[in-house]
């Protein structure tokens, strides 16, 4: 690793990051994604899909730092409602509800906050060291990277997703191979054809990431929240005053080797593919869990049970940048909505970023570590605002959302059939929450389609058809053995474990109040979640809670 | 031997997955197949659709052996009137105008709630008009009629 271009690089960061337009769009951005964070209904990837259009008059830098501070803000505002409400503003916060509200109750809310502050800042801090020390070196490496090795790695990456989401593993790669069906549709780059356009002519650029993101995120997400559940009337607000912010000495002695595990948990599944900020809390949480002395005092207000699901999302959300800022495969949905607002700047995603616009790259990462300190003076001593919001019912928050999304879709094309499509899409994605099928995969291949059918035509051109080339040069083939474990790891335990999960599942369910009971007696279906971490049960559960917070917040 | 479907999501799920690779594949027959080295725009559509057959058959069979829960019903009423909000926006835009067709999408989309006042709507759509033209028109600029008067 070469550490003598890190100091350099990281003043023009600075210089980049501290500029008053990027100040302004990095506090925009975390402003919002605070407010994302706190009102439940819309998660990070909608709100992403939904600000693009702000996007499209800033410059490629100023774009991404504030998309950016949606997504990571987001973090932050959803456990300070998890926290106060017992309601999880954002999946990845639901395990934060299990000790954090338990705190505010026992009349400790100030220190639960400035915990999960700490524990947050602390976390992107690291995360944005990481991403800083990985970058370059992973760049160059992908740099030497041919078409075989792209393909194999967009396959590693596309398994990964499909493994670590949610939900039934056959159904999730099905989403996959259908996501990449949806990113054939527009004009084929190598024969100048139109496919699945019917006709349209406004699908001969394809669809764009707004319509699909919108739809299957936005609009389905309201459609369920209109039809299935009643209007969440009740959200006990705390009533106690909050008083006291500061932890006391203990309690930073208590939380500190959480923060750091959930740190290191966060960073680790951060840079997976497919991993994310909810299966990093859930994992964290585990893992506290069982190294504490006496794992009785979760569910009672264990400071640690605060702590380290904290950092730990707070970490992920940095590490995600690692593989979609050097490799341009974007590892989540977010990620992709990032990389498609990159390309409509007219950047082409990649490990050639690095090289040619560092100010982009150098400029986000310190972007990110300045908007996770504004984050840390937004969240703790502005505290009532945001409680405040929450007493907003979802009447008046649907109508808006929807306003937001049509503007948004509408225009990036300034076309009436992009709506349209996006109408088509939401249906869909509502029929796709009916019949339990993750959208997240789908949206991650349909980023990914053309990428590998362009890689895998390159691919086989030069191997002139021979398919061993993916086998055959060993980078690609570690990439192929590396998929074909994961998939392993996942298919054996998933017969054997199914009674266990559900006992713990039903287990974990019960313990956190703010789920809808009738899940409990459900049957328990593989979540996978991060079993070849090994540590079995706690994580499957985690997964399956997670996936039924998806569907409350 | 009678078969019965155990469980509904997955039989569904199974059969979109199916209807999906077959629309891929009979809309890629029209497109050149060519060979592995030197592929057509039919290849890879060809083969997707065709794993997605093979994984749509697998998912719905499972559903003859595995017992799981049933489908929740559609809300019909609220997907059809957020897709008639989102349409009128669609065309308004360019016919009417931004505000008035902002003013439709919001309406509509608040009567497909549970709960509607007519007041409380009213007053919410002048606040994000006067917020949307304020944000989008004036501050981003994009450049779309105010009124069908333009």
């Amino acid at each position: 690793m070469d550490f003598s271009q890190l100091i350099p690089n990281l003043v023009l960061g600075f210089s980049t990051a501290v500029s008053l337009m990027n100040l302004w769009y990095c506090f925009i951005g975390v402003l919002v994604g605070t407010l994302v964070g706190v009102l439940p209904g819309i998660g990070p990837v909608a709100a992403v899909a939904m600000l693009l259009p702000l996007t499209f008059n800033l410059d490629a830098v100023g774009a991404i730092i504030m998309l950016s501070g949606i997504y990571y803000g987001t973090q932050y505002g959803g456990s300070t409602t998890a926290i106060l409400v017992n309601l999880p503003g954002e999946s990845a916060s639901v395990v934060t509800c299990i000790d954090g509200y338990e705190m505010a109750k026992q009349g400790r809310a100030g220190p639960a906050l400035a915990i999960a502050a700490i524990g947050s800042f602390f976390a992107g801090t690291v995360g944005t060291l990481i991403v800083a020390l990985v970058g370059p070196p992973l760049a160059e490496i992908a740099l030497k990277f041919g078409a075989p090795e792209y393909f194999s790695l967009m396959v590693m990456a596309l398994i990964a997703a499909a493994v670590l989401a949610h939900g039934s593993l056959l159904k999730t790669i099905g989403m996959i191979v259908l996501g990449l069906l949806v990113g054939i549709v527009g004009t084929d780059v190598n024969s100048g054809m139109s496919r699945f356009t019917f006709g349209a002519s406004g699908l001969a650029d394809g669809l764009s990431f707004a319509m699909v993101a919108m739809g299957l995120f936005g609009f389905a997400e309201i459609l369920s929240n209109l039809g299935d559940k009643a209007d969440t009337a009740s959200r006990d607000v705390l009533k106690k005053k909050i008083s006291g912010l500061m932890p006391t000495w203990q309690d930073l002695k208590d939380s500190a080797p959480a923060i750091l595990r959930g740190t290191a948990i966060g960073a680790f599944f951060g840079t997976l593919p497919g991993g994310g900020p909810t299966i990093s809390a859930f994992s964290a949480y585990a893992v506290e869990k069982k190294v504490a002395k006496d794992p009785s005092r979760f569910g009672k207000g264990a400071i640690q049970g605060v702590a380290a699901p904290e950092s730990a999302n707070n970490a992920a959300v940095q590490c995600a940048y690692i593989t979609t800022l050097t490799l341009g495969i974007p590892h989540g949905a977010t990620m992709a909505l990032m990389l498609g607002a990159l390309t409509i700047q007219g950047i082409a995603p990649g490990p050639q970023v690095m090289t040619q616009r560092p100010d982009l790259f150098w400029g986000l990462i310190c972007s990110m570590w300045i908007g996770n300190a504004m984050l840390v003076i937004l969240n703790l001593p502005l505290v009532g605002v945001w409680v405040k919001l929450l007493k907003v019912p979802y009447r008046f928050l649907f109508p808006a959302i929807m306003a937001f999304m049509a503007i948004g879709v509408y225009s990036v094309n300034n076309l009436d059939l992009d709506v349209y499509m996006a109408i088509f899409f939401g249906i869909l994605g509502y029929v796709f929450m009916k019949l339990k099928c993750e959208p997240a995969p789908l949206i991650l291949a349909f980023v990914l389609g053309p990428l590998m059918e362009e890689n895998l035509r390159r691919a086989l051109l030069i191997s002139r058809g021979d398919p061993t080339v993916f086998v055959t040069r060993p980078i690609s083939a570690a990439f192929l053995v590396a998929t074909f474990l994961l998939l392993a790891f996942m298919i054996v335990p998933s017969i054997r474990k199914k009674r266990e999960e559900a006992v713990a599942e039903a287990a974990v369910l019960g313990k956190t109040g703010c789920f809808r009971r009738r899940k409990v007696g459900q049957k328990c279906r593989a979540p996978r979640g991060a079993a070849f971490f090994c540590m079995a049960g706690a994580h499957r559960a985690a997964a399956a809670t997670a996936r039924a917070c998806d569907e409350i917040t | 031997m009678k078969f019965k479907i155990r469980c509904p999501e997955d039989f569904w799920a199974g059969l979109m997955f199916i209807a999906f690779g077959v629309i891929a594949i009979w809309v890629s027959q029209e497109y050149p197949m060519g060979t592995a080295m030197r592929m057509g725009p039919g290849y890879f559509p060809i083969w997707l659709g065709a794993l997605l057959i093979v994984i749509g058959a697998i998912v719905s069979a499972i559903s003859f052996k595995v017992e799981g829960p049933a489908i929740t019903p559609f809300a019909w009423k609220p997907m059809i009137m957020l897709g008639v909000a989102f349409a009128l926006f669609a065309w308004g835009i360019d016919h009417i105008g931004f505000v008035p067709s902002l003013f439709g999408l919001i309406v509509l989309s608040a009567a497909a709630g549970q709960v509607f006042r007519i007041k409380e709507v009213l007053l919410l759509s002048v606040a994000l008009i006067v917020g949307a033209v304020g944000v989008f028109i004036y501050g981003v600029e994009l450049p779309y009629p105010l009124f069908w008067w333009r």
